[in-house]
C-alpha cells in the first residue's frame, strides 16, 4: 500500500484563525466561491477541520488518513475506502448510509456528521478535486503543511 | 467642565454584502475592535490603532481600515494630533509615548539627492554579466601596508578584527524583550543565512539564539542586561550603546508585566521586575571613561573582536565620533532621527537628534580631516527605507547601515506606532504568547533574507549604472551624488555639489 501525502500541524504556529476552515468550506461548495458558500448555499458544507483551542495553544487537525485506520474497520456499508493508488482514506457520500460508527471509531475525532442534504458522515479528502488542500494553501501563518510519503514538504508552486 | 470625547483616529469600514462572519477579525484582534452578536459583526473603531491585521487576514476583502476625517476646526497652528495629545495629558497628567520612528515632517535629504550614472566618457556595467562586489569588512583599517624584506611575498601588516559581510546592511539592535524571541529569530537566520550580522540589542542572547551568535553583534548598554563572558564570547562583535536616534539622553524602561521567566533568564533579573537602562553609563562621564570600557571588553574578547559604540546623532555628533575612534572603537554607529523604538516619549522621538544624512556626512568629514578615518569603520542607522537611501549613505561616506524598521516591516509590522502596549497584531513587538506565535520564524527568516536580497541586487545595478564595480569604491565616493533643492549650507555640510554643476 502506498503512504498517502499527510498535513502536518504545527501548532506552535497556529494562530486559531480558523481561515483553514473558511477555505475547506469553500473548497467544497458547490460554487467553490467563498462569499456565495457562505451567504448563498443550502445546506453549507461541513469542514474537514477539527479545530481545538485552550488557552493559547490551538490547531487545526485533519483526517490523518491512518495506516490502520480504524473508520475502515467500523464501516458497515464500505462507504469508507482506502484508494490504493495514493493510500488515501476516502468516503464515499452515496455509500454511506449515516450509521456514524467511524465517527465513533476515528480515535481523532476527525470525522464529523453532516446533516446537510442527508444524515453522512463527513472528512478531509485532501482536496482530491484541487490537488492541493485549501486549508495548506491558505493558512496565513504555514501552521498546516503537506508532506508527501517520504515526509518532505511540498509546496503549492511544486504541484 | 463637561469631559472631552476622543475621536477615533481611524474607521473601521465593514462591507457588508462581503461579510461571511467567520469572525477572523473577532478572533484575531488583539484590541478587541470587533465583536459578534448573533449574525452581526460591530467594530469598535475607537479601539482600531490601524495595524490592518484584521483587513489583511479577512478572507473576502470586507474591511476596510481608513483614517478617519479630522474632526477639529481646520487650523494651521492647531492640529488634531496636538489638541487631542493636550486632552489626553490633562486627562491623564502623564508622558505621551509612541512606538517606532519620528514621523514629523522634516527636511528628508535623501529624497534631495540624486545618483549619477555613466554616459559615453566611463563605460557601466552590467551585473548579470560581471562580477559586482559587495563584500564589506566593518573594522578599523591599518595605517600603512608592511610588506617583508625577503624574496618571497610576505604581508607583515598587522590587521585589527574585521567583521566580514557579503552586503553593506545588517540589521539594527532589537531586543528580545522588545520584540518577541520569534521575530529575533527571524532576523538572525536571515542574516546568518545572507551572511550579514543582526544585533541582540540590550536584552543577552536567549539560549534559541544561540545557533545564530556567531553572527551577532552582541550589545553592551548602559543596564547591562545579560552581559557575562559567555555573551560577550559568543557575539562576532561587540557594540557599546550610548544613545538610540528615537529618544537620544533617554534610558529605557521595560516594565515588570513584560519580564516573564525567559526574558528574565536571559536578562539576568529577577522575574516581574523591570527593567530599568539608566540614561547614561554610571561609569562613563567622558571619551577617556569609554575608552577604559572599550578596552575592559577588547581585553576580555582577547583583541579578537570589533568592538564599537553606538552613538544618536545629536548636534555634535563630529567631534563625538572623533573622540569616540581615538579612545579606540572599531566602528561607530551613529543612528539619525528618524531611528526607531519599541518605546518612547513622544516629544523626545519627534524633536530631538538631527537627520542621518547630515551626520553622516560631517562625521565622514571630520574623520577624514583628522587623518583618523581608516581606524573605524561608520554604520549609519535610521531610517533607511529603500536601497537608494543605503547606496546614497555609502557614498555619503557609511560603511554599512542598519536597517530595522525595513525589517520589521518585512516580518509584517504596519507602522501603527502602539509598540509600547506590547499588544502588536503581528507578533512582533509583544511577549503575550497568543500574539508571538502568529510570527513564524520560517517566513520572517524568509521575508527577512528575501529584502536583503532585493535591495543587495538593487544596489548591484545602481553601483552597475554607475561605472563602478565594488562598494568599496562609493564609500565616501560624494562625487556621485548631487543635491537638488538645497541651499549652500546643506551643500556644503553633506559635502555634495548641486544638480548640474559638474565634476
Amino acid at each position: 500500500m502506498r503512504k498517502p501525502k499527510r498535513i502536518i500541524i504545527r501548532e506552535e504556529y497556529c494562530m486559531g484563525c480558523r481561515l483553514c476552515e473558511v477555505y475547506c468550506i469553500t473548497q467544497h461548495s458547490k460554487s467553490k466561491d467563498i462569499i456565495k458558500a457562505y451567504r448563498g448555499e443550502e445546506p453549507r458544507p461541513v469542514s474537514g477541520i477539527y479545530f481545538e483551542e485552550k488557552g493559547f495553544v490551538s490547531f487545526a487537525l485533519q483526517c490523518r488518513h491512518c495506516d490502520d485506520a480504524p473508520c475502515l474497520e467500523a464501516c458497515i456499508t464500505g462507504a469508507m475506502y482506502r484508494d490504493e493508488s495514493t493510500g488515501m482514506v476516502l468516503h464515499d457520500r452515496e455509500r454511506c448510509v449515516g450509521c456514524w460508527m467511524c465517527i465513533m471509531a476515528c480515535p481523532y475525532g476527525v470525522v464529523k456528521p453532516d446533516f446537510g442534504e442527508r444524515k453522512v458522515a463527513s472528512k478531509c479528502d485532501l482536496c482530491i478535486e484541487a490537488e492541493f488542500p485549501a486549508c495548506v494553501e491558505h493558512c496565513p501563518n504555514e501552521a498546516i503543511v503537506l508532506v508527501d510519503e517520504e515526509g518532505e514538504r511540498i509546496y503549492k508552486e511544486a504541484v | 467642565m463637561a469631559k472631552a470625547k476622543y475621536r477615533p483616529e481611524f474607521i473601521v469600514q465593514r462591507d457588508d454584502e462581503k461579510c461571511i462572519r467567520c469572525q477572523v477579525c473577532v478572533r484575531m484582534c488583539s484590541n478587541d475592535v470587533h465583536a459578534y452578536y448573533p449574525d452581526t459583526v460591530i467594530s469598535d473603531s475607537f479601539k482600531c490603532v490601524g495595524c490592518h491585521f484584521c483587513e489583511d487576514l479577512c478572507p473576502t476583502g470586507a474591511i476596510a481600515i481608513r483614517r478617519s476625517e479630522p474632526h477639529i476646526k481646520e487650523n494651521y497652528h492647531w492640529s488634531g494630533t496636538d489638541v487631542y495629545n493636550i486632552i489626553k495629558q490633562a486627562d491623564t497628567g502623564g508622558v505621551l509615548l509612541t512606538g517606532m520612528g519620528c514621523d514629523r515632517p522634516y527636511k528628508d535629504y535623501f529624497g534631495h539627492i540624486v545618483l549619477n550614472a555613466s554616459q559615453v566618457t566611463n563605460p557601466s556595467i552590467d551585473p548579470l554579466r560581471e562580477p559586482m562586489e559587495l563584500r564589506t569588512f566593518i573594522g578599523g583599517k591599518p595605517e600603512v601596508v608592511i610588506i617583508g624584506k625577503s624574496s618571497e611575498p610576505e604581508l607583515r601588516t598587522q590587521i585589527p578584527p574585521q567583521l566580514e559581510l557579503e552586503t553593506p546592511i545588517m540589521f539594527s539592535a532589537m531586543s528580545y524583550g522588545s520584540i518577541s524571541l520569534n521575530a529575533c529569530k527571524s532576523l538572525a537566520k536571515a542574516a546568518c543565512d545572507f551572511g550579514t550580522c543582526w544585533n541582540t540589542g540590550e536584552g543577552g542572547l536567549h539560549r534559541d539564539l544561540s545557533p545564530y551568535a556567531h553572527r551577532a553583534i552582541v550589545q553592551v548598554a548602559s543596564g547591562r542586561f545579560g552581559v557575562n563572558k559567555e555573551y560577550l564570547d559568543a557575539g562576532c562583535a561587540v557594540e557599546i550603546k550610548i544613545g538610540q536616534g528615537a529618544k537620544p539622553g533617554i534610558g529605557g524602561h521595560l516594565p515588570g508585566e513584560k519580564v516573564p521567566e525567559e526574558v528574565s533568564r536571559t536578562r539576568m533579573i529577577p522575574e516581574g521586575t523591570d527593567a530599568l537602562s539608566p540614561a547614561p553609563h554610571h561609569d562613563i562621564y567622558s571619551i577617556e571613561d569609554l575608552k577604559q570600557l572599550i578596552f575592559a571588553l577588547k581585553e576580555a574578547t582577547r583583541y579578537e573582536k570589533p568592538v564599537g559604540v553606538k552613538i544618536a546623532a545629536v548636534h555634535n555628533v563630529a567631534p563625538i565620533a572623533s573622540g569616540i575612534v581615538r579612545a579606540g572603537a572599531d566602528f561607530v554607529v551613529i543612528d539619525g532621527i528618524r531611528g526607531g523604538t519599541g518605546a518612547a516619549p513622544t516629544l523626545i522621538r519627534n524633536n530631538v537628534g538631527i537627520p542621518i544624512e547630515l551626520a553622516i556626512a560631517v562625521v565622514d568629514s571630520r574623520l577624514r580631516e583628522e587623518g583618523i578615518r581608516n581606524r573605524a569603520s561608520i554604520i549609519a542607522a535610521g531610517g533607511f527605507r529603500s536601497s537608494a537611501d543605503v547606496v546614497k549613505a555609502i557614498a555619503l561616506g557609511a560603511d554599512a547601515v542598519y536597517i530595522g524598521t525595513a525589517a520589521l516591516i518585512a516580518l509584517g509590522c504596519h507602522l501603527c506606532q502602539r509598540c509600547y502596549t506590547g499588544k502588536c497584531n503581528w507578533g512582533i513587538a509583544t511577549q503575550d504568547p497568543y500574539l508571538t506565535k502568529r510570527l513564524n520564524p520560517e517566513i520572517g527568516a524568509r521575508r527577512a533574507y528575501n529584502l536583503l536580497r532585493a535591495w543587495s541586487l538593487e544596489i548591484k545595478e545602481m553601483l552597475g549604472g554607475m561605472g563602478i564595480n565594488a562598494i568599496e569604491s562609493l564609500r565616501g565616493n560624494r562625487e556621485q551624488l548631487r543635491g537638488v533643492g538645497l541651499n549652500e549650507v546643506e551643500l556644503e555640510l553633506l559635502g555634495i555639489k548641486h544638480a548640474g554643476e559638474a565634476w
